[in-house]
């Protein structure tokens, strides 16, 4: 791997990350896109090889027309094989296959002393450990093979239907979590009261039938231009949600979905993130464990519903208990929710703090890949085994996010 | 089954070219390069992708005494030729081609020179056939001279005019000559320029060879089509004004 002189290095994917995981300030980026050939693919054995730079989307047309599946997928398929890793991605399928991570059988890491290691849970286990869910900060991932699933159809069937608690968010969860892969809610960050928590449960499994078809996109939507004020303000918001969250019926509805409008919702609008204005916004996503759920989360919405800040873009779930080998990721048994706040200043600054010290007397913790402003000590409460993470790190590598919230051991 | 025989195989735009023919299915390659690690990681990469087959030939294509040679090793591997793709090509340090005519003319070697030869040989082998594609990827930079890159644009103009000449040639020999003339595209070769609205990613101009290779289209080919009206603006320019670009 050629080094250079100037300050630290870090790999960078596709930048979808939406804090400073993927960015390096003080040092050099190793941009990782052109990286972005397939070594093999198992149409049998059900197993591809790639380089780091190959995005989930070009992995979805290769494999899903032969009856493939990435096991593990995010809100997205624009991020790349490396970026998934290295933030160990997880989805609406938590409780089933885990994390992205959970279903990497080995890699290829290239660290800075020149040596190429195989990493796998047998091979160069702690470093294979440290590297899911570690932020990019083990060295450069050359190759990974990766473990597929089996699909009989590219379209998912299953139900969406309003809720009206959080109590009835609990139950449908525990419910569905057996008879459903994917399982996600949307939230009416705003209702408060006996509406607090009230909003529209999604489930759903892979069809038997309906054939293989890689994407059924159309032309994307774009947003053009970013507009001089955020469009998602305070009375935008109540307006959206109240109208979003009465459109739904209240009533089961059977329903059929291309995975890719189901799966990938915001990538057929391009550009989304222009909405929010010049000042953009800062995503929040936290978990709280399994016993402090309920309580911890109805706490978190009030403080949310109380404050007028929010999105239209809220999505709540609960984690399973499928272990990930990552010594970082985020993930934990336990419900998790994730959503924009449009920067407004000190304030939004403050409500994340006190959505913080929420999360931290539950025990649960923050997505690194979605945080531009935790403090250090959030970090290390959230994070146990992140003395055991340091002494894997390489020497040479580094980045905004580890310079301001690992910074101590350095 | 799809007979396909790229030079300059690891260039961005016959990469993104091949990728597009193995996902179609049925394609078998001979990939020559330069690069032998790089061939072997393309040829797999095509064959993850659903090529039949993808071998490789490690070749300098400056050598130009080799290239005739080449060109039948490609054709008894594949047992004929149904695409030819002609991609490789450096950009010149303008400075030192001035400065020097040697430099000058060992890039005209690898930019004009081979492959000129190459469509030469490529093109009686198809016309032996009955039939073929042969893609030579030129430039717009050939189509006017500019200041800042003449000896670049110089090269490619001699392959735009050969080309063209020899697909008018061929046609009623069932060959069909593409000659394709990108603008600017966003590769490893153009890695330290600035890019701005008129760039285009080494996909798409891929997709427009693809697309006419398919439609067995010969002639001029601007990609994005786009260029071909900047280009006649350009062509119709004043020297003060390109003297500007």
């Amino acid at each position: 791997m050629p080094m250079l002189d100037d300050g630290p290095v870090l790999a960078r994917g596709n930048g979808r990350s939406y804090g400073d995981v993927c960015l390096n300030d003080e040092g050099t980026l190793l941009t990782t896109r052109a990286l972005d050939k397939f070594v093999l693919f198992d149409a049998e054995a059900g197993e591809l090889v790639c380089e780091p730079g190959v995005l989930l989307s070009d992995i979805l047309d290769l494999v899903v027309p032969k009856g493939w599946f990435l096991p593990v997928v995010p809100g997205t398929r624009l991020v790349t094989v490396g970026g998934a890793i290295a933030n160990d991605v997880h989805g609406k399928n938590h409780h089933r296959f885990g994390t992205f991570g959970t279903n990497v059988l080995d890699f290829r890491l290239l660290r800075s002393d020149g040596t190429a290691l195989t990493c796998s849970r047998d091979e160069n286990a702690e470093l294979f450990a440290a590297t899911i869910g570690g932020l990019g900060l083990t060295g450069l991932i050359a190759e990974a093979r990766l473990k597929l699933r089996p699909i009989a159809s590219s379209y998912l069937e299953g139900e969406q239907f309003r809720f009206d608690t959080l109590d009835e968010f609990f139950a449908l969860s525990e419910a569905s979590e057996a008879s459903h892969e994917y399982t996600a809610a949307w939230i009416d960050c705003l209702a408060e009261g006996d509406r607090l928590g009230r909003g529209h449960f999604m489930r759903a499994n892979h069809a038997a039938d309906g054939g293989l078809d890689p994407a059924a996109r159309s032309l994307p939507l774009a947003v053009p231009l970013t507009p001089p004020l955020s469009l998602v303000n305070r009375a935008s918001l109540r307006v959206f949600n109240t109208l979003y969250y009465e459109r739904q019926r209240a009533h089961e509805v059977s329903r059929r979905w291309h995975f890719d409008p189901y799966l990938f919702p915001l990538d057929s609008i391009a550009n989304w993130n222009r909405l929010y204005g010049p000042k953009g916004f800062l995503q929040y996503q936290c978990v709280v464990p399994g016993n402090e759920a309920r309580a911890a989360s109805a706490e978190l919405l009030k403080e949310i519903s109380r404050s007028g800040q929010g999105s239209p873009l809220v999505v709540f779930k609960m984690f399973g208990d499928v272990a990930s080998p990552g010594l970082l990721s985020f993930p934990m048994k336990g419900a998790t929710l994730a959503l924009d706040f449009p920067l407004l200043g000190e304030r939004t600054f403050e409500l994340l703090d006190r959505l913080d010290a929420i999360v931290r007397q539950a025990g649960g913790r923050l997505y690194p890949a979605k945080d531009a402003r935790m403090s250090a000590e959030m970090f290390e409460k959230g994070y146990p085994a992140l003395d055991r993470f340091m002494k894997q790190i390489d020497p040479v590598f580094g980045s905004g996010f580890q310079r301001r919230v690992m910074g101590r051991a350095r | 089954m799809t007979r396909i025989v790229i030079f300059g195989a690891t260039s961005a735009i016959a990469q993104a070219a091949a990728r597009q023919w193995a996902a179609a299915g049925g394609a078998r390659f001979v990939l020559v390069g330069r690069n032998e690690t790089a061939l072997g990681d393309i040829a797999a990469d095509l064959v993850a992708r659903g090529a039949e087959e993808a071998t490789t030939k490690p070749a300098d294509l400056a050598a130009l005494d080799a290239l005739g040679g080449l060109c039948a090793e490609a054709e008894e591997a594949l047992g004929g030729i149904d695409i030819a793709l002609i991609a490789h090509g450096v950009l010149p340090d303008q400075a030192e081609v001035t400065a020097s005519a040697d430099a000058l003319l060992t890039n005209l070697g690898v930019n004009a020179l081979s492959p000129a030869a190459l469509m030469v040989e490529l093109g009686r082998i198809m016309k032996r056939q009955g039939h073929g594609n042969l893609v030579v990827i030129s430039s717009v930079a050939g189509d006017r001279g500019r200041p800042s890159n003449w000896a670049y644009g110089g090269a490619k103009a001699m392959l735009s005019v050969m080309g063209e000449g020899m697909g008018l040639e061929l046609d009623s020999a069932g060959v069909n000559v593409l000659v394709v003339k990108p603008g600017f595209v966003d590769t490893p070769m153009t890695a330290d320029f600035p890019k701005g609205p008129l760039w285009a990613s080494a996909d798409q101009v891929a997709g427009s060879i693809v697309r006419a290779v398919r439609r067995k289209r010969g002639g001029v080919l601007y990609a994005p089509g786009w260029w071909r009206w900047i280009m006649l603006v350009v062509a119709f320019a004043p020297g003060f004004l390109v003297k500007r670009l």
